[in-house]
């Protein structure tokens, strides 16, 4: 695929665009097959506007992840590009790249170096970029982790001594501490408890209004999406098959496969019973 | 209904470097024939633990005792090993969380199948296959007949926990534990997979006892619901009961903090509820939520009874204090 891209005008509004992202794995076949290919995300273009929260749903396996780590740029695309604030991304560029995007990660437990305090862990950010002084530096990284709740006591504790819910407030002050423009939250309270999930989840509304964050918010929990999303798009083998507001994507959803995973959330609803869906699924 | 499962003051201890665990502290249930008895909790409330003592599979070092496990009327906990190994995959089966890992990648489908069945005296190969390919065949799973030839790494996770749960009815038991079947799987086939369970406990008239963390499958599934907390059944009741008018706060606060359509204002701040579960190492006394909940008071340093409501039929039972406390008062605190 060869998609000519000329260099735009910055546009305000727009955080991040995806252009006709692509990427393909090949797979090995028998000795006298060609190869296959396996389009783990195919041909997907999104645009992400500057302080919205767009919802990314899809089951396990339907490219999500894949699409998050091209974003973080750790995967090089096979084609298409990724514009952040209307520039091009340069995979030479990590870096710079860093400064405006942030990830955080589904499982608190292995994202965290179990050798580092937490305050080294929080602090190695500005460390790698360079900015101020160990004292500086130190204060930045008090006063974040104090934004996150983490009381100063836990400054000096290593992740193994944290709760989950503490390690993925830790994570969360990693991923602020350069003030980046855009967060791509991967599952981010899919292995936390659910009276500790309701915690991050206000934490995560609070600072985005705080610091005008602009998240991408991937998540197969269609409750936890509806209540956090402006926008939802909704992923299958690869490829966005339906993308619109939450209101309406919630309300009369248009493609059958939005359809059914909608149908297949379970509510807290006794009485409704278990959905019968159609087993080709 | 009569009474298939009857646990008295249930305890596990387990030893650590920091002390000794308690992971169930005193525990009363019961489950009564051919019900789904949800047990619900988060991680570390002691639910798996629970489920492990009733099947005698905890590790070596933990400490179990019990007043009574009464299995249809024969005590449990007094039993010799030889005779719990005679009711177990027999009269009592489990469906383990994760269909990648309780499978034996070295044997064939058929060959797991059947292995239960066949320790019975009197039951041929051919009846067990036969009982095989029926259960397989109920629980959605096509050509069955080559199934039976296949190893478990052929399986996606979706086809594998159908085959536990075939494996589970293979010698029609009286009771089914499944520890979180479902947690792994996608929420599709999540869906498929919960009909299909609910299903077959019906026709076959199983008792299940189900653990999720899950409130949302809760609903959907159970008869009966049992709320665990820190070790402890903090609520039991019948599942439209607890939803419609949950008693303990710990529940409330549980139920509050889900976003619900409808319910919650998308956007809006939830209902979490503060601070995190206490350390279950060494003396645990008083109320294990005191700490994180609104209505405490002093009083609350002292045992709470378990509190009997509701009618003898459907009872409702809480172990609080404050279940005189209306629910606004709760609320405004928060």
């Amino acid at each position: 695929m060869n998609i000519s891209l000329k260099p735009r005008p910055p546009l305000d509004d727009i955080a991040l665009e995806l252009c006709a992202l692509s990427k393909v794995y090949p797979l090995k076949r028998g000795l006298f097959q060609a190869p296959g290919e396996l389009k783990a995300v195919d041909d997907v273009s999104l645009r992400l506007y500057r302080g919205e929260t767009l919802g990314l749903v899809g089951e396990s396996g339907c490219g999500k992840s894949t699409l998050a780590k091209m974003l973080l740029g750790l995967l090089a695309p096979t084609s298409g590009n990724v514009l952040i604030n209307g520039q091009e991304v340069d995979p030479t560029e990590r870096r710079a790249h860093a400064r405006h995007i942030q990830p955080i990660f589904q499982d608190p437990y292995s994202s965290l170096n179990p050798r580092k305090t937490v305050g080294e862990i929080v602090g190695l950010p500005l460390k790698l970029h360079g900015i101020g002084n160990a004292a500086e530096r130190n204060g930045q990284v008090r006063h974040i982790l104090d934004l996150v709740g983490m009381p100063e006591r836990t400054h000096t504790q290593y992740p193994n001594q944290l709760s989950g819910g503490q390690r993925q407030r830790v994570a969360i002050a990693r991923a602020l501490i350069l003030r980046p423009d855009i967060l791509i939250c991967d599952e981010p309270t899919s292995a936390l408890d659910v009276s500790v999930q309701a915690q991050i989840l206000n934490l995560l509304l609070d600072l985005k209004a705080e610091f005008g964050l602009t998240y991408l918010f991937i998540s197969h929990d269609l409750g936890v999406v509806e209540h956090l999303v402006d926008r939802v798009a909704v992923m299958n083998k690869g490829s966005i098959v339906e993308l619109a507001s939450r209101e309406q994507l919630f309300s009369d959803p248009q493609h059958p496969y939005t359809r059914m995973l909608l149908a297949s959330a379970l509510t807290p609803d006794p009485g409704l019973g278990i959905p019968a869906l159609a087993a080709a699924a | 209904m009569s009474i298939l499962l009857d646990v008295k003051n249930l305890k596990v201890d387990l030893p650590t470097e920091n002390g000794m665990l308690h992971a169930v502290r005193g525990i009363d249930f019961q489950v009564r024939k051919g019900e789904m008895l949800c047990l619900v909790g988060e991680s570390g409330c002691g639910k798996s633990m629970t489920s492990l003592a009733l099947m005698g599979l905890l590790p070596r070092k933990a400490q179990c005792s019990a007043d009574h496990i009464l299995f249809d009327g024969a005590d449990l906990n007094t039993m010799s090993e030889r005779q719990r190994m005679q009711l177990r995959g027999k009269r009592m089966s489990m469906i383990f969380q994760e269909p990648m890992t309780s499978l034996n990648p070295a044997y064939t489908l058929g060959n797991q199948l059947c292995e239960a069945m066949l320790q019975q005296s009197g039951v041929t190969r051919g009846e067990a296959r036969e009982r095989a390919l029926y259960l397989l065949h109920r629980t959605g799973i096509s050509n069955a007949e080559d199934r039976l030839r296949q190893y478990p790494h052929q399986l996606s996770g979706g086809l594998r926990q159908r085959v536990m749960i075939a494996m589970s009815l293979m010698c029609s038991p009286d009771l089914i534990i499944a520890d979180e079947p479902t947690t792994a799987l996608d929420v599709t086939i999540q869906a498929q997979i919960l009909r299909m369970i609910r299903e077959l406990q019906q026709e076959f008239g199983t008792a299940v006892i189900f653990i999720t963390h899950d409130l949302g499958v809760v609903s959907r599934i159970a008869d009966r619901v049992a709320v665990m907390y820190a070790g402890q059944v903090v609520e039991t009741s019948g599942v439209a009961q607890l939803f419609a008018q949950p008693r303990h706060p710990y529940t409330r606060g549980l139920l509050n903090c889900i976003p619900v359509r409808g319910k919650t204002l998308p956007g809006s701040r939830l209902q979490a509820i503060p601070g995190v579960v206490p350390s279950l190492v060494g003396k645990v006394s008083g109320c294990a939520f005191r700490n994180r909940c609104t209505l405490a008071d002093s009083g609350c340093e002292q045992d709470p009874p378990m509190v009997q409501q509701g009618s003898p039929g459907l009872p409702h039972e809480a172990r609080c204090f404050k279940l005189d406390v209306p629910v606004s008062a709760m609320e405004v605190a928060a």
